[in-house]
């Protein structure tokens, strides 16, 4: 098979400006009517000029320097002419010679070590208006155009052809997003806040563009389509050729959209409405503004709490993850936290569908706390995250209330009911002495019945040995037998 | 007409209203064609509360007329194209702003050049406006309803738009005066745009105080126009009857070939009867000059190809009976809704700025424009105006040129180097060519509006045009 190799052009919307890139219009429109969030400058209105946001030009500094790029003394917008119904002014105000930075870097932790994505260059522009279709598009008598999200202002962030594969791929757009998450810059949350053209090619052979990809998995998807759809081009013999690519997210397939003849100029010439703007001057103070960034507090958490790599990881995939496992491990012990943290919230929340903000701290350190103590079992503790989670309350109330069943059993009574269990099932206990696996979580189930997962496992898989060991002494033919 | 006139007449006990009403009274019986879109409610509801309340600001109880690419809110603003019709803004422009807020009323929109293209007003899609010196004639373009409106008595102030000459051309064709400002002085904000990097909106007037007071109240900052700039002093207030300290250069390249004898003929006139009254001249060099109408038009009508693509009729504007799908319905409306010469130099700038020809052409353009602006700096060290002939010849007739472009284009060999230069320049009367009056152009150092303004006015006051 040959090498893959794949280039991308990243839209982030800087949603978390209060306006957008060239007006004072509010960027919280998504739960609003169409065009309510509209002036004559997003609209397009003849006479209207564009004046720069100059806190997006600050958060695409911000942007820049995290991802380790060179920012140029100064920047300046182009005019990018194409005509689109979505597009209010027959042109798109962007950048292109002058972008605001370029030749940067993100670095991706693969199984096979450190891999690094070379930035080609970050530019700012506008995103045009939002075309909704009744049904499909293809089967929509009409476009609506909703001009809310006109002129809102998006983050290109363009990649050398550094990416592999699919999931590299997938990868470098997590971490990207990480990054902008932490940079406050950017809320992946909302619709239509990102979206990917993916360039992608066989060694050797000419590229496919696949235009507006609007998920992280369809990325991936798109991309793991288009190498089954060129390598079999390839294998028949079938020359592929420069094109652009639509991505079908219901289907799953890519379709040619235009091939290279078709390909548009956009006759880029300098904003005559607009002025360069000068940055260099302010680099060093919002570099002092920046905060800590993933891979910088993915080393800290290690060295400062002497939790695991993985761990760590996982802690910082998310900043509100991050500073949750933070608080909590101020409080008890860090080893302990970031489990609880890492492996069992996260993943109750996963299960949920909700993010760290629906659990508080506090509560965290309490249920620690008494686990700890070892008044409740692990099991008692999951299933107080659970009920907080899923009826509220607080750890202490639910505690109170389900004492009889979260409470720790003392190990007499532990053992008096693992014997029970054994005595009443007795084949299960013979498969179990001959090494079955499956015996083994039976009786762990049966004991787990019947105490309410009071008990420790351990405790069970101890005296299950114990037991076994007593029976094999007691009864050495029973072993030769079988 | 002109506003100290007015202000006695209205001081005399003549009411605003009925001054608006026999405003309307003459455009509706004129022969000029200068208004296209008439605001006789609004204008006459103004009139009546200026009236009731007192003239209060520095145009209190003023009527205006305002060129139809100005955006006006709740009246219809049309560039004179057919594209835009029906097209009325939500929004006044900066200068309808400061208008309004300094009391003058709005009486209607002026025709123009479609999109400004052109040296005549002949390509208006409401028809031609006329020379009130001579009906048979243009009044220059592409503000030639402006200009006519204040030379015909209709109004006493407008405003144009000037993006190679269209304030000075139709002021000198009809003996006013009108002046280009420095660019940045005037906030663009709903001008619509045809050439984005030369055009400012600028003052008509029949004398040079009302356009240096009509510049009080347009000009300075506004943050919508991040091209707009902070102005430096008060123009009316600069105006003194004293030229003692003004050094003339009179670029040699203004009068060169295609001159007409006679305007060559005033224009020096002006010169010497400047020099009588105190002022210095010296012949000087603007030596890039001649590829200014090449740098103009290559960079004007890319610019405007890209200007021009949002008027597709689909949010205002031109609509045809039964949509079709959107590329057959938009190419419909854009092949009805533009104008010959709107559409040639769209063709033309988009040629210029596609791939392979922006280096050659519109790159290219900028770089010369560089050299003519340096040009301009340099002969303004040692003078602080320069004076030329603003047209090489005086109004020619409806129909004469229209056939001819590129004619047409060379009428602007000396008012398009002041765009591309950024520099102010004024157009004042300068005696006449049989019975059609002939311009004098006065252009001055960046922001130095006053001293060009003062210039024209000591030159009007003491006999001058």
């Amino acid at each position: 098979m040959k090498e893959v190799i794949i280039g991308l052009e990243v839209h982030v919307q800087l949603n978390k400006l209060r306006s957008k890139l060239f007006c004072s219009c509010s960027t919280q429109y998504h739960d609003s009517e169409p065009d309510t969030h509209t002036c004559p400058v997003c609209l397009g209105l003849p006479g209207a000029l564009p004046v720069t946001n100059g806190k997006a030009v600050d958060n695409a500094i911000k942007v820049a320097l995290a991802l380790n790029c060179n920012i140029e003394e100064w920047t300046m917008f182009y005019r990018k002419n194409y005509y689109y119904p979505d597009l209010v002014k027959g042109f798109q105000i962007s950048q292109y010679d002058y972008p605001i930075a370029t030749n940067g870097s993100i670095s991706l932790d693969m199984e096979g070590g450190e891999r690094i994505i070379r930035i080609k260059r970050v530019h700012m522009e506008e995103d045009p208006g939002k075309l909704v279709h009744v049904g499909t598009i293809d089967k929509s008598r009409y476009s609506l155009i909703d001009y809310n999200r006109s002129g809102m202002a998006l983050l290109e962030v363009v990649t050398e052809p550094d990416l592999r594969t699919p999931k590299e791929a997938r990868l470098f757009l997590n971490k990207l997003k990480n990054i902008l998450e932490y940079l406050d810059v950017f809320d992946s949350s909302l619709e239509g806040s990102l979206r990917v053209d993916a360039n992608i090619s066989l060694a050797g052979g000419a590229r496919a563009e696949i235009k507006n990809i609007s998920s992280y998995k369809g990325v991936e998807k798109a991309l793991l389509f288009e190498i089954v759809r060129q390598n079999n081009l390839v294998r028949r013999g079938v020359k592929v050729v420069q094109e652009t690519r639509h991505f079908d997210e219901v289907r799953g397939i890519t379709i040619s959209l235009r091939t290279k003849e078709g390909e548009e100029d956009y006759r880029y010439f300098p904003e005559p409405d607009l002025v360069p703007i000068t940055i260099a001057d302010r680099v060093d103070d919002i570099k002092k503004t920046l905060p800590e960034l993933p891979d910088a507090k993915r080393q800290r958490f290690v060295l400062q709490y002497g939790i695991s790599d993985n761990h760590a990881k996982v802690l910082i995939s998310e900043l509100g993850l991050a500073n949750f496992f933070e608080t909590v491990a101020t409080e008890v012990d860090a080893n302990l936290s970031a489990t609880w943290v890492a492996d069992i919230l996260k993943g109750e929340l996963n299960y949920r569908d909700l993010d760290i903000s629906a659990f508080s701290p506090n509560h965290m350190v309490q249920i620690l706390q008494v686990l700890k103590k070892d008044t409740i079992t692990e099991n008692g503790a999951v299933q107080v995250i659970r009920t907080i989670l899923d009826e509220g309350g607080t750890p202490s109330e639910i505690v109170k209330i389900k004492s009889k069943d979260l409470l720790k059993m003392d190990v007499d009574a532990s053992e008096n009911i693992t014997l029970r269990v054994i005595e009443e099932n007795p084949g299960a206990f013979q498969d179990f002495c001959k090494g079955k696996n499956e015996a083994m979580h039976f009786l762990m189930g049966q004991v787990m019945k019947e105490t309410h997962g009071t008990v420790n496992r351990s405790t069970v898989i101890e005296l299950l040995n114990k037991s076994k060991k007593e029976k094999l002494q007691n009864a050495p033919d029973n072993h030769r037998e079988a | 007409m002109n506003v100290d006139g007015i202000r006695e007449m209205l001081q005399n006990g003549k009411s605003v209203e009925e001054l608006v009403h026999s405003i309307f009274d003459k455009i509706e019986h004129s022969k000029l064609n200068a208004f296209v879109t008439l605001a006789k409610e609004s204008a006459l509801e103004e009139a009546r509360r200026v009236d009731k309340h007192g003239a209060k600001g520095m145009l209190g109880g003023i009527p205006i007329g305002i060129k139809d690419s100005i955006s006006t809110k709740g009246i219809q603003t049309t560039c004179c194209s057919k594209i835009l019709e029906g097209y009325v803004p939500p929004y006044d422009a900066h200068v309808i702003e400061r208008l309004k807020a300094e009391g003058a009323i709005i009486i209607g929109k002026t025709n123009m050049d479609e999109f400004a293209m052109g040296t005549s007003t002949e390509t208006s899609r409401f028809g031609p406006a006329r020379n009130p010196w001579d009906l048979s004639r243009v009044p220059g373009g592409s503000s030639g309803g402006s200009a006519a409106a204040v030379a015909g008595g209709e109004v006493p102030l407008a405003l144009g738009s000037d993006t190679g000459g269209s304030v000075r051309c139709p002021a000198s064709f009809c003996g006013v005066v009108g002046l280009k400002p420095t660019y940045g002085l005037v906030s663009r904000y709903g001008l619509i745009a045809y050439a984005n990097s030369l055009e400012q909106i600028g003052p008509f007037a029949g004398n040079v105080k009302d356009v240096a007071l009509l510049l009080d109240v347009i000009s300075g900052y506004d943050s919508r126009d991040s091209t707009s700039m902070t102005k430096k002093c008060e123009y009316l207030k600069e105006l003194k009857d004293d030229v003692s300290d003004v050094k003339i250069g009179v670029p040699k390249e203004f009068f060169g070939e295609g001159i007409d004898e006679k305007v060559e003929k005033a224009v020096w006139g002006g010169i010497k009867a400047l020099e009588d009254m105190g002022a210095s001249y010296t012949e000087i060099s603007l030596p890039h000059t001649k590829y200014s109408l090449a740098v103009y038009y290559i960079i004007a009508m890319s610019e405007a190809s890209s200007n021009l693509a949002r008027f597709d009729g689909l949010r205002y504007g031109l609509r045809l009976g039964k949509d079709k799908d959107w590329h057959t319905t938009f190419s419909e409306i854009k092949a009805q809704g533009f104008g010959e010469e709107v559409k040639r130099r769209i063709l033309l700038g988009t040629y210029a700025l596609s791939a392979g020809y922006y280096g050659k052409y519109y790159l290219k353009a900028l770089k010369v424009r560089t050299l003519i602006k340096r040009d301009f700096e340099f002969a303004l060290k040692d003078t602080n105006v320069l004076i030329t002939p603003t047209m090489p010849f005086p109004a020619f007739k409806i129909g004469e040129k229209i056939g001819e472009p590129l004619a047409l284009y060379l009428a602007d060999v000396n008012t398009v180097p002041i765009n591309l230069a950024g520099v102010p320049s004024v157009s004042v009367p300068c005696g006449f060519a049989g019975k059609l009056p002939i311009g004098m152009q006065i252009i001055g150092r960046h922001f130095d509006e006053a001293t060009i303004l003062r210039t024209a006015y000591v030159f009007e006051r003491n006999g001058g045009g």
